[in-house]
């Protein structure tokens, strides 16, 4: 804490001091119960109930979580999928951004701020991932498509967004593409922090190699960085909905695509299954959690030495 | 913020680790910008290049037809095209410039205040970083609702108020560059709080805010609600835009004109807070 200095004591502030800053975080406060508590807290009470927005809810225990997991094989598809895409993409991007940052940092600044402006352009432009509609189009116009046959390697136009042998590779490459931001600028400004003092000592007390500077001294000074990237991460892949919905189209063939996300809010604001849709949605947000303290646990681990 | 790095290499690498290293810059960075540029050129392609085939990289003959023919296509929806970009730009600026003054106010407590329960506020907004507005769409669909705010703008923007990144990096930001003798010093001289947060700590936050501008910009400019708008004269570009790109080749000029006009207002965004966003985001860490 840096106001220690302040003193421990609540006396420190006068009275009227204190009512100040508590009405100065009242709006926030205020919105964020609204929007992001009650949200998460009232899944979690109607995941109990069968509710469909019209008639009163009806207690019905944990028929819901049963449910889940014996009734629907569309959502073990899609948790299938949800999951696929998650360990894929999430680590995939977590990785890159790091390898990237760290790649660039040795550039000067403004080599350095070109670079990064190249790979976060995707991610900041945002939506821009309809780019790739007509280079993976199902008809033969479509670019890929039309290079595959004007080389012979395929006779018929595949439809790439609708066969379920390609549609999830090609979305995670287009997730990945998009994947660069704020993780990505986190560890770039975070690299640049790193005290050369650190990389000198390092180098005084038997540090050889760029491998062992990066193990040893690079990432344990990056380790709440990192967290903060892996947080990012998590909270974009899990997230991921319209990606697919806008490409793909919902239900996608098979349900080959569709994401937790993408079903949750078909159930809930398609089919008012307010219930059921609670429950799913409590369910995401354990998956989330779970993702984010077992990453942190990972993270721990960095810097430590093997021998 | 930016230390100085050291000016010599400390390590140098084979010339197969130079070659590995280029290689890898290189192809990475034509990955992500490539697509981009052709988007760009293509835009300006006439009908007659767009169907070529095999595609070509470069335009021979630029023309801005597939920018002017935009009224024409979007005119055919029910609303002018003119609509779509005030929702667009007045939903960023609202939901952005509310979430700014907001997240500031709080992050202000959490870090400078001596109050009860702060510390735990301040972890549930670490916590609550994991989840945003998709995530939380359907549970949020129901608040709207029962406020009776389904097809209203207040859909866009009330939501964006309470984003926990921003608020986040505001509070680290200020427990970073915001030290506590110059609060004393300000009580000293009579600063009440409010005059201490708008006086001493807003200016100090420039980079912050800045950087909370780009996020929170982007995020509405590209934000397509689930379910909580159907008039048409409330959509914004975004959704309106995915009706052309599917329109097959024939229209990839103009999809890809709409989709450079969607690009333009944040990088211009990020050019402007670039360096402010650096500084914040070296104080981004999550301590455990």
């Amino acid at each position: 804490m840096s106001s220690k200095k302040l003193g421990k004591r609540s006396g420190v502030f006068s009275k009227s001091e204190n009512i100040a800053f508590h009405l100065i975080m009242l709006p926030f406060m205020l919105f964020f119960l609204l929007f992001n508590i009650l949200p998460v807290l009232s899944s979690i009470v109607l995941s109990f109930f069968d509710y469909d927005m019209v008639s009163s809810p009806i207690f019905t225990g944990l028929e819901n979580y049963a449910r889940m997991f014996t009734g629907d094989d569309t959502f073990m598809k899609v948790l299938g999928n949800t999951l696929r895409f998650s360990i894929i993409a999430g680590p995939g991007s977590f990785i890159l951004a790091f390898l990237l940052a760290w790649m660039i940092n040795e550039f000067s600044r403004t080599v350095r701020v070109i670079l990064t402006f190249i790979f976060y352009a995707p991610a900041l432009v945002g939506n821009a991932y309809f780019i790739w509609q007509i280079f993976f189009s199902g008809d033969s116009l479509g670019y890929l498509n039309n290079f595959l046959i004007s080389f012979g390697f395929i006779t018929e136009p595949i439809n790439w967004f609708q066969n379920t042998s390609y549609n999830m590779t090609i979305l995670l490459i287009i997730q990945l593409w998009m994947s660069m931001g704020v993780s990505f600028l986190a560890n770039i400004a975070g690299l640049q922090n790193v005290s050369s003092e650190m990389y000198e000592a390092g180098a005084i007390d038997g540090i050889r190699t760029r491998w062992h500077e990066l193990w040893y001294i690079t990432l344990p000074s990056m380790k709440t960085i990192l967290l903060f990237g892996a947080v990012m991460q998590i909270q974009s892949v899990f997230s991921v909905s319209s990606l697919m919905t806008t490409l793909v189209g919902y239900p996608s063939v098979n349900n080959s695509v569709d994401t937790l996300v993408s079903y949750i809010s078909d159930i809930g604001t398609a089919r008012y299954e307010m219930g059921y849709a609670s429950a799913l949605s409590v369910l995401l947000f354990l998956l989330v959690l779970a993702f984010r303290y077992g990453i942190g646990a990972l993270l721990n681990l960095i810097g430590k030495s093997d021998s | 913020m930016r230390t100085k790095k050291p000016q010599y290499r400390r390590y140098t690498r084979s010339t197969m680790g130079n070659v590995a290293y280029f290689s890898i810059l290189f192809l990475a960075g034509a990955f992500t910008i490539l697509p981009l540029i052709y988007c760009i050129i293509t835009s300006f392609k006439p009908l007659d290049e767009l169907l070529i085939f095999p595609p070509q990289f470069f335009v021979k003959r630029p023309t801005l037809s597939n920018y002017l023919e935009l009224p024409n296509l979007l005119g055919k929806m029910q609303v002018p095209v003119l609509r779509y970009f005030f929702n667009s730009i007045f939903i960023a600026i609202a939901g952005t410039s509310l979430h700014i003054i907001a997240a500031s106010m709080a992050a202000f407590t959490f870090s400078k205040s001596r109050i009860k329960g702060r510390n735990i506020y301040f972890t549930i907004v670490q916590v609550m970083l994991l989840y945003n507005s998709v995530t939380l769409s359907v549970p949020q669909y129901l608040i709207f609702t029962k406020l009776h705010m389904i097809d209203t703008y207040w859909v866009y923007i009330l939501p964006a108020i309470p984003s926990a990144v921003g608020c986040f990096l505001m509070k680290q930001f200020m427990d970073a560059s915001v030290p506590d003798t110059l609060m004393e010093a300000a009580r000293i001289d009579g600063a009440g709080v409010v005059r201490m947060y708008a006086k001493i700590i807003m200016p100090i936050l420039k980079p912050a805010w800045m950087t909370i501008l780009l996020l929170s910009f982007q995020s509405m400019w590209t934000i397509i609600p689930n379910g909580t708008i159907f008039s048409e004269q409330l959509k914004a570009l975004p959704q309106v835009m995915s009706t052309i790109a599917t329109g097959g080749i024939a229209r990839s000029g103009s999809a890809m004109a709409v989709t450079v006009l969607l690009m333009i207002p944040p990088i211009v965004v990020f050019l402007f807070t670039q360096g402010n966003v650096m500084e914040t985001m070296s104080t981004s860490g999550i301590k455990e």
